[in-house]
């Protein structure tokens, strides 16, 4: 009975509150904080927008928007304010927000302009959100809740809680559910609560999942003897380990106030200096002071007679935080939250591990195909005539500037680089064949000597790149297609521009094992690399096969150019970074053999891929310890991967 | 020695050029004769001295043992770095103890050793010496070091190769990378030798402040042509006896020489040892000359560009080296020094310093093919020493077993 009763009393008393909140208006919120809202000062307007965007009220928005946007006006003789349009510069035509109807035109000399400053702009953007939430345009709902996942506060929470039940499109309730969660990790009220929401992103992969539960598992180190109840605590550590070296144990025992701080080496050469009398420190001449020995012992006379602090020489850091507790304890204070965040973040970097060895091995690969495409016109011209081309690299850098030389000329980036590509294979063939007749046909039998004559050809070519395209490096664009990256999640993605050079180096393998098997070159060649003496008995012209190869080598060298420079800076310097890398991988694969060379590259890339994983600040390192490496791998495996065997070995 | 002369004739004219060099210089310094040379020639003159003898070891190992190694600059670099770190502790060590002279208390060895670890590693942000410098303090010790590591790196490295019967092209490759290996550890920060900021002021020797710059150079350059001189009586010691016949045999076929019961590798091993000390000991004099080193230095490039001074100066002959590598560097420093006047060819004018390189690298290109020799050779025409007409019968180097007219094809 006296239940029911109350129940029908609060009843009465709520209708009430309505019935008086529905008669009041906007106007009426706004003159009640007048005072305030003519302050506008970030420290007292909290409350105003507060009340204002609680009102119920349906102009509560217009208020909260014009205040916004610097277009609310208070009228100078009786202080009401209304939102005004500009009429001129000094006239504002002046609006009701209950009704909309017009007020006037006013001078601006009467009027009082309200103008927010960014803070509190900032927190009538907050304010807002609520109504931002429920708008019927999912535009402006989802960039409101798109504004919340950037910066979300706890009260944010309630209105994006009461706007998910009335969300009509799937995706954007899904995305608001996420946010939710992602605010109650933060924010909850409950530990429960707090504890759903972390354990339902167990092996998520966003990024913002992680920056929201990684604050929760912060800790700091602390002095434990006088820890609270309810300290959080992840665990004891004890001074001196490994996790807490002794001098940051002994700090703390400092901060702490359990120890004085012995006088540290550079106070007690201050105080000697400060006690020198006639060039003399307690009897001891300054001029013996030269050690460490002598100063602690001319110290410790002062000690004695009480002119300085203290200073026990036996004392130790060590042995003073040897028995001291400390513990590691999280900022969070509850444990159920911690445990929690600390068994998904597990999951998590789980997820994440297995991840980075999928995205690490797409490095790899995409290296890989890189290191592939420029060794294989190195390989082809090795394998088959036994020659170094130590200008191999120059030709990848002829192929680059010819791409940056049609990009000039045509200015649609999809057709130059269709154009450039056959381009870039012609002029590095014809540089290739004029190569091979002028030069390395006349040295024969000494290979020594043709690596240093192409090295010369080297320098040569290096130097005039410089002289015509100038130092500065060229741009060579890929076209739009090829921007962006694919990206599979937060951890895993590739670059277009690598999965293009991944598609080449396949196309490149095909077209060779092509040649090789089926054509009437490739046979020629195959027979010319086995034994050119008994190739040339059996009709095959040697000169012209070699001639042709050498050619096919550096025409593949110059294509690989437009593909390295469609993502490397094209400088004349461009086929020094590759080139030494491409021997390495003709080395490793062993040579005559194109399967050699992909294992090379592989290989290759995914050491250096592997080596930068676990030193990633420091590439140098990696490429010193790959090339160490390989250097060791050279002694077991001196013909490389796949060693040609039998005859066609030579020696 | 009365072999070593028959054996090697170009000996006495050698040291007779040399000494006669040395004295025209000295007469015509600024620091004991007329002035009419600068400071800096003589600086250059001395460099030079020491690039030829590291040429000389290059044409030991290359031009008669036929081990074509893209890694003698290397050492060159690391014996240079060896003797730079004592030039820039001592040094260091005497300006640290001078401004702490005047502190209150006198400084004990633990703050001196911690003001010259901030000096010198200041520029890649540490202050602690690294282990590498263990023995920086010691004069001796790191002479001793400019021959221990690379004479050990050389024996690790070249036992290695050699042992796995690492050959031709190949061999060069991996000697590249070694030397690529080497320069990259050195352009890291915490590799202890400061990273790509290199030593610096080595040209000031510690406690010779007091002695003209004009002086110092010409102490060096004496001492270069002195070490030149040796490392050229050395060099033909080593090729003139049987040691020499087989080094040459193992250039021309090796397989020949290993079924004739020599051990190859040992006499490889041995060679390049001797090579990468002597290039060691050439960097060592170099680099206080130059004053500063850097890990660019080391850079494979420069290992080739040695294999390009033996083979225009003319393999297989010492003083090939000597002059291959006094008139490249010369000429180098003459055309890039902007001193060359530029050549107007009307429509196009020929900036040297933009061109000297593809000039090189032509004319390096145009030795190869045509003169084989180098420059070396012109000394044939004047001695009247001409390769005899074989008359078909087997050529010697590189070609091995084919007959003349089978090279030829």
């Amino acid at each position: 009975m006296i239940r029911r009763l109350i129940i029908s009393v609060l009843l009465l008393f709520l209708c009430s509150v309505t019935a008086q909140a529905q008669d009041m208006t906007v106007q009426d919120v706004l003159q009640a904080h007048r005072e305030a809202l003519e302050k506008s000062s970030r420290r007292t307007i909290g409350p105003v927008i507060d009340a204002i965007a609680d009102s119920g009220l349906p102009a509560a928005r217009l208020v909260l928007e014009r205040w916004r946007d610097r277009e609310m006006w208070q009228r100078e003789n009786d202080g009401l304010f209304f939102y005004g349009e500009p009429v001129d510069r000094s006239t504002e035509r002046l609006f009701d927000f209950e009704t909309g109807a017009e007020v006037g035109v006013y001078s601006t000399r009467d009027l009082d302009q309200l103008k927010p400053n960014s803070g509190i702009q900032a927190m009538i953007a907050a304010a807002l959100v609520k109504f931002q939430l429920n708008d019927p345009d999912p535009a402006q709902r989802r960039t409101a809740l798109e504004a919340i996942a950037r910066s979300g506060e706890a009260a944010h929470l309630a209105p994006l809680r009461r706007s998910i039940p009335t969300e009509t499109d799937p995706v954007l309730r899904a995305a608001k559910e996420r946010t939710e969660r992602l605010l109650t990790i933060a924010y909850g009220a409950t530990d429960a609560e707090r504890v759903a929401a972390i354990e339902h992103f167990r092996g998520s992969l966003f990024l913002d999942v992680r920056a929201a539960l990684n604050p929760l598992v912060e800790t700091r180190t602390v002095y434990a003897a006088d820890l609270p109840a309810d300290a959080n605590i992840k665990r004891r550590l004890r001074g001196g380990s490994a996790d807490l070296p002794v001098a940051e144990a002994f700090a703390l025992l400092v901060d702490a106030g359990v120890v004085t701080p012995p006088p540290t080496v550079d106070e007690r050469k201050s105080a000697l200096i400060a006690h020198t009398r006639d060039g003399k420190v307690a009897g001891i001449p300054v001029a013996d002071l030269n050690t460490q020995e002598i100063r602690d012992r001319a110290y410790a006379a002062l000690a004695a007679r009480g002119d300085v602090p203290a200073w026990d020489p036996a004392f130790s850091e060590a042995r003073a935080v040897e028995d001291a507790p400390f513990a590691e304890v999280y900022t969070e204070p509850s444990a159920a939250v911690t445990e929690a965040a600390e068994e998904t973040l597990r999951s998590i970097n789980n997820t994440v591990a297995w991840n980075q060895v999928l995205d690490l091995s797409l490095d790899g690969l995409s290296l890989a195909s890189i290191y592939f495409l420029a060794a294989i016109g190195l390989a082809i011209t090795f394998g088959v005539m036994g020659v170094i081309n130590m200008a191999h690299g120059e030709f990848i850098m002829m192929g680059a500037y010819t791409g940056y030389v049609v990009q000039q000329v045509i200015p649609d980036y999809t057709v130059s680089i269709l154009v450039a590509i056959p381009l870039a294979f012609a002029v590095t063939f014809g540089a290739g064949v004029a190569m091979e007749r002028l030069i390395i046909r006349r040295l024969y039998h000494r290979p020594l000597e043709t690596l240093l004559a192409t090295f010369g050809v080297s320098i040569a070519l290096q130097q005039i790149a410089k002289n015509v395209f100038g130092t500065q490096v060229r741009p060579l664009t890929a076209p739009d297609w090829l921007d962006g990256a694919l990206v599979l999640n937060d951890v895993v993605g590739i670059s277009y521009i690598r999965i293009a050079i991944f598609v080449l180096a396949l196309i490149f393998l095909g077209i060779f094992l092509f040649i090789m098997q089926k054509t009437r070159l490739g046979l020629e060649t195959r027979a010319v690399t086995q034994n050119p003496r008994m190739a040339a008995s059996m009709g095959i012209n040697p000169g012209r096969v070699n001639m042709l190869t050498f050619g096919l080598g550096s025409g593949i060298a110059g294509i690989a150019g437009v593909a390295i420079g469609l993502y490397a800076k094209v400088t004349s310097e461009l086929g020094q970074d590759y080139i030494v890398q491409s021997f390495m991988t003709v080395v490793v694969g062993g040579v005559g053999n194109i399967w050699g060379t992909l294992l090379g590259a592989g290989l290759i890339g995914f050491l250096q891929k592997g080596i930068e994983w676990f030193n990633p600040s420091n590439t140098l390192a990696a490429q010193t310890y790959m090339i160490i490496f390989i250097i060791i791998f050279i002694q077991f495996r001196p013909k490389g991967i796949i060693a040609l065997k039998g005859r066609a070995a030579g020696d | 020695m009365r072999d070593l002369f028959r054996n090697t004739p170009s000996l006495p004219v050698f040291i007779a050029v040399l000494v006669v060099f040395a004295l025209g210089v000295t007469v015509l310094s600024e620091a004991y004769g007329l002035g009419v040379l600068s400071t800096s020639f003589v600086k250059t003159l001395g460099k030079t001295a020491c690039l030829a003898l590291v040429a000389i070891a290059m044409d030991l190992v290359w031009g008669y043992t036929g081990i074509l190694s893209l890694g003698h600059f290397a050492f060159f670099g690391l014996g240079g770095y060896m003797i730079g770190m004592w030039l820039m502790y001592a040094r260091t060590e005497l300006i640290v103890l001078d401004s702490l002279a005047a502190a209150p208390l006198p400084p004990t060895p633990g703050e001196i050793s911690d003001a010259i670890a901030s000096q010198i590693f200041g520029v890649v942000g540490a202050s602690d010496f690294p282990m590498v410098w263990m023995f920086a303090h010691s004069f001796w010790a790191q002479m001793a070091l400019v021959v221990l590591v690379p004479g050990l790196l050389a024996l690790v490295f070249g036992w290695l190769a050699f042992r796995s019967r690492v050959t031709g092209v190949y061999l060069s490759i991996l000697t590249q990378a070694m030397t690529l290996a080497l320069s990259l550890y050195l352009f890291q920060n915490d590799s202890g030798l400061r990273g790509n900021n290199g030593l610096s002021g080595l040209q000031n020797l510690p406690g010779a402040d007091a002695i003209p710059q004009a002086t110092i150079s010409i102490w060096f350059f004496w001492a270069s042509a002195l070490a030149l001189l040796l490392t050229y009586v050395v060099a033909a010691f080593v090729v003139s006896g049987t040691f020499g016949s087989v080094i040459r045999g193992i250039r021309d076929d090796e397989a020949r020489v290993r079924f004739l019961g020599y051990p190859v590798e040992g006499f490889k091993l041995f060679v390049f040892v001797l090579t990468a000390v002597i290039a060691a000991l050439g960097g060592a004099l170099y680099y206080p000359q130059a004053g500063i080193i850097n890990p660019a230095e080391i850079a494979p490039i420069a290992s080739i560009y040695l294999a390009v001074w033996v083979a225009i100066g003319g393999r297989g002959r010492l003083y090939g080296a000597v002059i291959g590598a006094c008139v490249v560097s010369l000429l180098s420093t003459w055309f890039t020094g902007g001193q060359a006047p530029d050549l107007n060819l009307g429509v196009y004018t020929v900036k040297w310093v933009d061109w000297w390189q593809v000039g090189l690298g032509l004319s390096f290109v145009l030795v190869t093919l045509f003169a084989p020799r180098g420059l070396g050779g012109l000394v044939d025409l004047v001695s009247h020493r001409l390769s005899p007409n074989r008359h078909g019968a087997p050529l010697g180097p590189d070609t091995g077993a084919l007959r003349e007219k089978e090279a030829e094809q």
